[in-house]
């Protein structure tokens, strides 16, 4: 299965905040509704939003999420950025689209 | 799991402060799995730990996050100092919130978490006085059958 690490390399992601780069990543979810990501997103997936405020790391702990991708040329806030350090999770950022780095994920995942 | 004594811990949470949200239950969750709790236990307490904790922050002034594990069952129990519910029925309702604009735009507030906690929880209970605040006790039991 595909580690977080893999996915950064195939589909070309920029490392923010590095944390277990070796997480499988088991699938993807994609929302900017965080209540929807805690009802809805499964252990391992890969989260693919443009929120960028602090809660995302939370939730990603809570939900075991594998890594944060923030799309469409956002950054996460610098207090995101501490709070995932110390949480030990991986945030990603890329200029693509939410629709682009969608879709190369999706045929990354199918094509293991 | 072999828990001869039940195990308690408590947590402040502070109304509005959306930049820690999230520690309690972090810390609830990382303790339960010390534990040796089940997976699937783990997972699910701390669901219903979180979407808790975020009610406080969002609605409340402060409140509590206390838990009680045993061999039996994981009992986490909210108290806050909070505006109340008026009607509980409808927000229990998937998709009503009271949650201010700036709060969705977060992403919260799409009323999902209160079912989301009735969800994971095998028993939920809210009490509430309009005014004062809101207790709210999730159990979730430890053993499979």
């Amino acid at each position: 299965m595909l580690k977080v690490n893999d996915v950064i390399e195939k589909i070309g992601l920029d490392i923010r905040v590095s944390g277990d780069m070796h997480k499988h990543v088991t699938g993807c979810y994609i929302s900017d509704l965080l209540s929807d990501v805690m009802a809805h997103s499964k252990d391992g997936e890969l989260w693919i939003t443009l929120q960028t405020h602090p809660n995302i790391v939370a939730v990603a702990v809570i939900k075991g999420l594998s890594c944060i991708v923030i799309t469409n040329g956002r950054f996460p806030e610098p207090d995101t950025v501490k709070k995932a350090e110390s949480e030990n999770i991986t945030i990603l950022t890329t200029p693509k689209t939410t629709f682009e780095t969608a879709g190369l994920l999706y045929n990354l995942l199918r094509s293991e | 799991m072999n828990i001869m004594d039940s195990i308690e811990g408590c947590f402040q949470l502070m109304g509005g402060d959306f930049t820690n949200a999230g520690t309690a239950s972090s810390e609830l969750k990382s303790t339960l799995s010390k534990l040796g709790v089940s997976q699937e236990v783990v997972r699910r307490a701390a669901i219903a730990a979180f979407e808790a904790e975020m009610n406080v922050i969002i609605h409340a002034v402060a409140g509590t996050m206390h838990y009680v594990v045993s061999s039996e069952e994981v009992r986490i129990t909210l108290t806050d100092m909070g505006p109340g519910i008026e009607d509980i029925e409808l927000a229990m309702q998937e998709g009503y919130s009271t949650a201010p604009d700036w709060v969705r735009e977060m992403g919260w507030g799409a009323g999902m978490g209160l079912p989301n906690i009735k969800k994971n929880a095998d028993r939920f209970k809210i009490d509430s006085v309009v005014g004062e605040g809101t207790t709210l006790e999730i159990v979730i039991y430890t053993r499979k059958d």
